[in-house]
């Protein structure tokens, strides 16, 4: 495979935004590139597909539909043209469409009229007491590791926290026949009458409300014990996890697991786009940052637009007409075909976005992120996995006058480390901000240069320009 | 009291000139316009260094290099300890031929001349024992002894404490717009208030020229953005910090085992957004550099780069001292990259100077009318 | 600590600290370990604690092995080939 090294749409990421995007592109005469650094399509909701269809077919069952919506759009993005460069890795995109792309072990740097993250989403940090010990995954891991390679945990396992994902993973065990120690939910219980009475857009997302309650059922029909209003959750082990200790009921309680899965929900993941520079925006209500982007997806940088969950979460299907959308703008702004053209082609998608919004709105106010779990609350608490930085080392630095994320990260090596503040940043600004009284946008983000993934010093020596 | 001083800049040389007006008496008061060591003085490669120095700054830097070697007596124990200073590792300059060889003995001729002796040649074997690591083409070397490296950031916060603690005020987030001599001081307008001063120091870094242009002195306006690149841990296997001499390099390994690349590569800065990016294509020349240099980093990941704003003079030198265009104003800006380890002594003499009209080291060659006078000069030997 | 729900259509040998290993065709590097039960990737520099996958997707740098002499690459994105080499540069003990 000759790797290019100019094209005029990149697009940076394989999930579903980035292929329907490619796919409207191409099928517009776009000259189209997609950088995924996942060795096939799919992204993570739809990840290995192809796989899977082929030769474990049988699992879909246990999967469930929306990864199975996958299938079509994964195909149709295989046929549509555009040029598909899995196994590279992007450690540099900047304002004026050139990246810096890593793949086989070479870089280069490639030139793109316009670049187009579809990077997606990751799970929320959850800095539980016991959090770094080995056997302590986030639930989109034990996801992963479903549908990528057909594995499930063969040890008690306790899934903790808050987020429809969390019952999700949960009715796949099930389904699977794994042995579920306890689902530890921290948020209180809501009921079909509370739910429906939460929800202005309920009907609207009926399907989907009825989904997550099926979901529930099926965990109760197999008699998951499942605990909601449970705090103060702490996972312990020495060397590797052996319980997890919580209180529920007024009662402190302690049940032996083999594994932990972690769940607060799921936010962008803005490495790349902080990288650009492009302006970010704080959202109160589910506490993120996200690109500023308009509807097309452009972002404050004239070259650079970001589609799906990357620039806000709303799933897979909002996702898909994003690309779809943003691909569209990108074809008026290469000169492929005129606005009205574009306008003429997006109601459909326009319309699935709201119905996902009101979707996203019915989601959001149920599952609210922990607050309980946005911090450690525990001064030993460790909130920098790759450097072991705790709590009360930041919030020292805090007192000696280094007030935002990016003077604390100076100042302690907290986010210095291999990941670059992903698992870190959210936490570093709620334990500033729990600190000062303020809300948790005001200490920042970190200040993200490249590479935005490491890359060897011989492949940078060997930088094809 | 002495009187009111307001120092513009919370870099180290602003932090280090507010300490010591403050200990001399002054109610000094620091304008910094975004958070104190947010830019040269907290991102720069933490070099502490006489090695190779500007025969001007050779008494200062030694004079320097005694403060940080006794740490502890000049910023007290805890915050000695912050700034993590690893002293007498030595800094060693590595010719890679005899063409480099002779520039360092020629160096080490005119360092001799001038009466100074810690700069030392060191032949191939006594290199290899100084950096194993170091491959085995390179010839010989030039090694100052004593000197180190700190953490920049970790640093400049100690001065800042230090600074507070002796009295002084900061105000962060405060952009200083305009100064207006009056018949007896300063007016400065800010961003935020207005404030009056008798004395007003200018420690603006990259920025310095400008506030120069406030009371219409034209001093030289070159910024430059040099960048670094820092290695994921490797197991130790160097003590000092290593030079190129031929080719740019500056090269150490920190306590925590991550290697800090460095040494005239530079990044595009952009002084209004008050940030500066490095720039992959240039990282290469620097990557091969290494790679040539010490093999045992032909394993290494970078992990993270980034780049500082600092302004360059056209010989390399700071401006130290007063204005020439008006009272009562003093300059300590223009590093040009190189004015780290120079952060303990500087504003001691600045505020010799200012209190008892002299100061115990010459800061003659740093006068600022020397642009205008057409005697600055590039000199050939100087390492950034 | 986890299972496959199925016999992996192919398989390939590959080497954890010199150890051989048969894995799934495929698989990611660090599916591949946590399926022959290696919970323990490496030890975090600056206590030398225990660490595993944690995200599985490449956010989190916890699962750095060395592969094929290259230290720092992240088993969660890198997938398994024939006569790979894999090592875990603080653990030394035999895999099970």
């Amino acid at each position: 495979m000759t790797l290019r090294t100019a094209c005029e749409l990149a697009i940076i990421g394989g999930g579903p935004a980035g292929m329907a995007a490619a796919t409207q592109a191409s099928a517009l005469g776009i000259d189209t590139l997609v950088l995924d650094e996942q060795p096939a399509p799919g992204g993570q909701i739809h990840r290995g597909i192809e796989t899977v269809q082929a030769t474990r077919a049988a699992d879909m069952r246990i999967l469930g539909e929306d990864y199975a919506e996958g299938a079509v759009l994964t195909a149709t993005f295989r046929a549509s043209g555009a040029a598909y460069e899995p196994g590279s890795v992007v450690w540099q995109a900047l304002e004026d469409g050139r990246i810096g792309v890593s793949c086989d072990g070479a870089s280069r740097m490639l030139t793109a009229r316009r670049i187009l993250i579809t990077t997606g989403a990751m799970e929320r940090p959850v800095p539980l007491p016991g959090w770094t010990l080995p056997g302590v995954m986030g639930a989109g891991a034990a996801q992963t590791l479903l549908k990528a390679s057909g594995m499930v945990p063969d040890v008690p396992v306790a899934i903790i926290g808050t987020g429809p994902l969390i019952y999700l993973i949960a009715a796949q065990f099930v389904r699977a026949g794994v042995q579920i120690a306890a689902v530890l939910l921290t948020a209180p219980e809501v009921g079909m009458a509370d739910a429906i009475k939460l929800l202005p857009g309920a009907m609207r997302s009926g399907r989907t409300l009825l989904k997550g309650l099926a979901w529930r059922s099926e965990l109760r029909s197999a008699g998951v014990r499942m605990l909601h209003g449970v705090s103060r959750p702490v996972i312990e082990g020495a060397g590797q996890v052996e319980s997890v200790s919580y209180t529920h009921g007024g009662v402190r309680h302690r049940t032996p697991v083999g594994l932990v899965l972690l769940h607060n929900g799921v936010i962008p993941n803005t490495q790349l786009s902080l990288a650009t520079r492009c302006k970010h925006e704080w959202d109160a209500r589910q506490q993120y940052w996200r690109p500023q982007t308009d509807e097309w997806s452009a972002t404050s940088h004239a070259r650079i637009a970001v589609a799906g969950d990357g620039a806000g979460i709303m799933g897979a299907r909002a996702a898909a007409s994003q690309g779809r959308m943003a691909a569209l703008d990108a074809a008026v702004r290469l000169g492929k075909i005129d606005a009205a053209r574009r306008d003429a082609m997006v109601s459909d998608d326009r319309a699935e976005l709201e119905r996902q919004h009101a979707l996203r709105e019915m989601l959001d106010r149920l599952f609210q992120p922990a607050q309980e779990l946005l911090a450690p609350t525990g001064i030993g608490g460790v909130v920098c996995r790759c450097e072991d930085v705790t709590v009360s080392e930041l919030e020292d630095a805090v007192e000696k006058g280094c007030t935002d994320v990016n003077r604390v990260k100076a100042f302690t090596r907290c986010g210095m480390g291999p990941c670059q503040g992903r698992m870190c940043g959210p936490t570093v600004a709620q334990v500033i901000a729990r600190k000062l009284g303020q809300t948790p946008d005001v200490p920042g983000q970190f200040r993200i240069r490249l590479p935005v993934r490491p890359i060897s010093l011989a492949e940078l020596a060997e930088l094809q320009t | 009291m002495k009187g009111r001083a307001i120092v513009i800049g919370g870099g180290l040389h602003g932090c280090g000139t507010a300490l010591h007006l403050a200990q001399k008496g002054f109610d000094a008061l620091v304008l910094e316009k975004n958070s104190a060591g947010r830019h040269a003085s907290g991102v720069n490669a933490g070099g502490v260094r006489q090695l190779r120095r500007h025969p001007a700054e050779i008494p200062l830097s030694v004079a320097a290099m005694e403060r940080w070697l006794h740490l502890d007596a000049f910023l007290g124990a805890d915050l000695a300890a912050m700034c993590e200073f690893t002293g007498r590792v030595g800094q060693v300059a590595a010719a890679e031929n005899d063409a480099d060889m002779a520039s360092l003995i020629a160096r080490s001729d005119e360092v001799h001349r001038l009466g100074w002796t810690h700069e030392e040649l060191l032949d191939q074997a006594e290199l290899r024992k100084v950096a194993p690591a170091l491959a085995r083409h390179c010839v010989g070397g030039l090694i100052s002894r004593r000197d180190g490296y700190a953490n920049p950031y970790r640093t400049s916060q100690a001065f800042r404490l230090k600074a507070q603690r002796a009295g002084v005020r900061f105000q962060e987030g405060t952009r200083v717009l305009g100064l207006e001599q009056m018949s007896e001081g300063w007016r400065v307008e800010t961003s935020a208030d207005r404030f009056e001063s008798d004395i007003v120091v200018n420690c603006g870094g990259a920025w310095g020229w400008q506030i120069a242009g406030m009371v219409g002195e034209v001093l030289p306006h070159v910024d430059f953005a040099p960048s670094m690149m820092v290695s994921a841990r490797l197991p130790h296997f160097l003590d000092p910090v290593v030079l190129g001499v031929g080719r740019k390099l500056s090269f150490k390994q920190t306590d925590n085992g991550t290697v800090v690349i460095g040494g005239g590569i530079f990044g595009i800065p952009d002084l209004d957004a008050e940030t500066a990016d490095p720039v992959a294509d240039r990282l290469i020349i620097s990557a091969r550099t290494v790679s040539d240099l010490f093999p045992i980093m032909r394993t290494a990941v970078i992990v993270r780069t980034w780049a500082g704003l600092e302004a360059r003079m056209p010989d390399d030198i700071p401006v130290i001292g007063p204005s020439t265009t008006v009272r009562n104003l003093w300059h300590a800006f223009g590093f040009s990259g190189h004015g780290f380890q120079l952060s303990p002594i500087v504003g001691s003499l600045l505020a010799e100077l200012i209190v008892e009209g002299r100061s115990s080291l010459p800061l003659e060659p740093f006068r600022a009318g020397r642009f205008s006078e057409g005697s600055a000069v590039t000199h050939p030997e100087v390492a950034s | 600590m986890f299972r496959r729900l199925h016999e992996p259509s192919a398989t390939v040998t590959v080497y954890l600290d010199d150890a051989p290993l048969r894995v799934a065709a495929g698989d990611t590097v660090a599916a591949a370990l946590l399926g022959v039960g290696v919970a323990v990737f490496r030890a975090a520099p600056r206590h030398g604690s225990p660490r595993g996958p944690h995200c599985m997707i490449g956010n989190c740098y916890e699962c750095l092995v060395e592969i094929d002499g290259m230290p720092y690459r992240q088993a969660c994105l890198t997938t398994v080939a024939d006569g790979m080499r894999i090592r875990r540069p603080i653990e030394r003990e035999a895999p099970p």
